[in-house]
């Protein structure tokens, strides 16, 4: 079976977990997906599908073609999971997906637009991740009429979106900065540069694990490849701040012993919340990527991060679980991946 | 003195913005001040959806006639789009252009594409492009003091920009 994407780690992978970009694109024959008729949503829908199915390239006999209504739940959730579809798309019973098989490329067919493109890479790695995007978009573009204007861009149901229609983002963990409380004033410097900066799990201020995500928020009168120059700049500032932070971070007694109680725990719970565990391995993170803990690489560590949520171990299991049996399941898949 | 936009209405609004270099300064009515998406300051927060309130205060006023005309190919009206925050096809960015361009300038800062087009798009939105292209390039060759490489790429802008007035003028 083909490695998984987020099976392995990428450049800067010590902070960067991920890079995605998203393209949107509509064709111009059909009303944007909220506005379609049934009839027209299955043309439409069978259209793309047999463009990304039959379009000659290579690639092409890698997709896959999902439809979410006869997925059990779980697989569904652990595709949201996974980042390759959104909250709302799982909602959607008559939901189609392409998939590559290694899971880097994912295409939602009538989400919010008509097409979803996504490319997914470890590590900081936009351009490489543009490339490939830009390549499929190419593909498709050959034989779907894209709607386009020539002051607008690519047109997209909403003006957020308009012109490139492409969003980039990068997935970062961070927490000297957030340690340190400097995430808030960071988040005022990078909007003030057309970029956001949130946290990818739970509420607040003090997001889950330290992760934190960075993506474009303009679209219109910027280039793919400025708007990605941009971004990779704030990243590569981030990662430096981070760096710099950490080496004495870690220099502090009481951090060094957070992180190996987090090991401790982590090495030896028989039960373990999905939150639980996410605050653990982000210490664990920190100390492995501080060279305090060289017996697990960030590898391992990126793989657990994805197989160790809800869904994936109720698919992985093959059946639905209570969450006490989840917990436990999560605990011995943990102690498994931390021991080899 | 009368609104420069409607002319029937008393003035009082005094206007001005900035779009890709281009400033527009207008003597307003409060009513077409609203509706080309000058919005009042004190104007109350829409806390639905961030882009519906941007775009509600582009209907605060009373132009309900105008807010009566549909997309002929969707049945969107400008309302829907507003409520939403989600425009209904292609086609209704034509139909709602005006009313649209306040609020994408307000997202993005501008109102012109620059990146990549279709195989589709027009030759002047690809002369566009190529020109953007060479001027980032030529820029990059003299910050680099490559002045060969940036003199000829301004005879290549220039021969591009020529045949545009060519083709005004023909």
């Amino acid at each position: 079976m083909k490695a998984k994407w987020y099976e392995t780690s990428g450049d800067y992978g010590d902070i960067v977990i991920s890079t995605r970009i998203r393209l949107a694109r509509n064709l111009a024959e059909y009303p944007f997906p909220e506005r379609m008729s049934a009839s027209q949503r299955r043309e439409c829908e069978n259209k793309i599908k047999e463009t990304v199915l039959n379009n000659g390239a290579g690639i092409s006999k890698r997709f896959k073609y999902l439809e979410l209504g006869l997925l059990p739940q779980a697989q569904v959730v652990s595709l949201v999971e996974r980042h390759l579809i959104s909250p709302e798309f799982a909602k959607d019973n008559d939901a189609k997906l392409l998939l590559l098989d290694d899971e880097s490329v994912s295409v939602m067919i009538n989400e919010e637009d008509h097409i979803r493109l996504q490319v997914m890479r470890s590590g900081l790695d936009p351009d490489g991740a543009f490339e490939l995007a830009d390549k499929l978009d190419t593909l498709l573009d050959e034989q779907l009429h894209f709607a386009f204007d020539d002051n607008l861009g690519y047109l997209t149901a909403c003006p957020t979106n308009l012109g490139t229609g492409m969003r980039a983002s990068v997935m970062l963990h961070l927490p000297a900065l957030q340690e340190n409380g400097s995430i808030a004033q960071l988040s005022s410097t990078i909007s003030k540069l057309g970029l956001a900066i949130r946290g990818i799990y739970g509420e607040g201020s003090r997001p889950l694990g330290a992760i934190y995500q960075i993506s474009n928020q303009v679209t219109l009168g910027i280039s793919e490849k400025a708007a990605i120059a941009n971004l990779r700049g704030i990243a590569v500032q981030l990662i430096a701040q981070e760096k710099s932070l950490r080496e004495k971070m870690v220099l502090d007694e009481r951090t060094v012993d957070s992180i190996w109680r987090s090991y401790g725990i982590l090495t030896n719970a028989r039960m373990i919340s999905s939150d639980e565990f996410m605050q653990l391995i982000s210490n664990v993170r920190l100390g492995v990527s501080a060279g305090l803990i060289d017996s697990v690489s960030m590898d391992t560590i990126n793989r657990l991060t994805v197989n160790a949520q809800a869904g994936m171990i109720s698919m992985h299991e093959g059946r639905d679980m209570t969450a006490a049996e989840r917990d436990k399941a999560r605990a011995e898949m943990i102690r498994t991946a931390l021991a080899s | 003195m009368l609104c420069e936009h409607c002319g029937k209405n008393v003035a009082n609004t005094h206007v001005k913005r900035t779009i890709n270099g281009k400033t527009y300064e207008a003597m307003l009515c409060p009513e077409c001040a609203a509706e080309m998406g000058f919005g009042s300051l004190m104007g109350t927060i829409n806390l639905g959806s961030l882009l519906g309130s941007t775009f509600t205060e582009a209907l605060s006023g009373k132009r309900i006639a105008e807010n009566q005309i549909v997309c002929p190919q969707c049945g969107a009206s400008f309302s829907d789009i507003t409520q939403t925050g989600r425009v209904g096809c292609a086609k209704c960015y034509e139909i709602f252009y005006d009313r649209l361009v306040p609020s994408l300038q307000r997202i993005h800062g501008k109102t012109r594409h620059a990146g990549k087009l279709p195989s589709g798009a027009g030759i002047e939105a690809k002369r566009r492009n190529e020109l953007d292209s060479l001027r980032q390039q030529l820029a990059q060759a003299v910050e680099n003091q490559e002045y060969e490489k940036a003199a000829q790429l301004r005879d290549s802008i220039r021969g591009i920009e020529e045949k545009e007035g060519d083709g005004n003028e023909g």
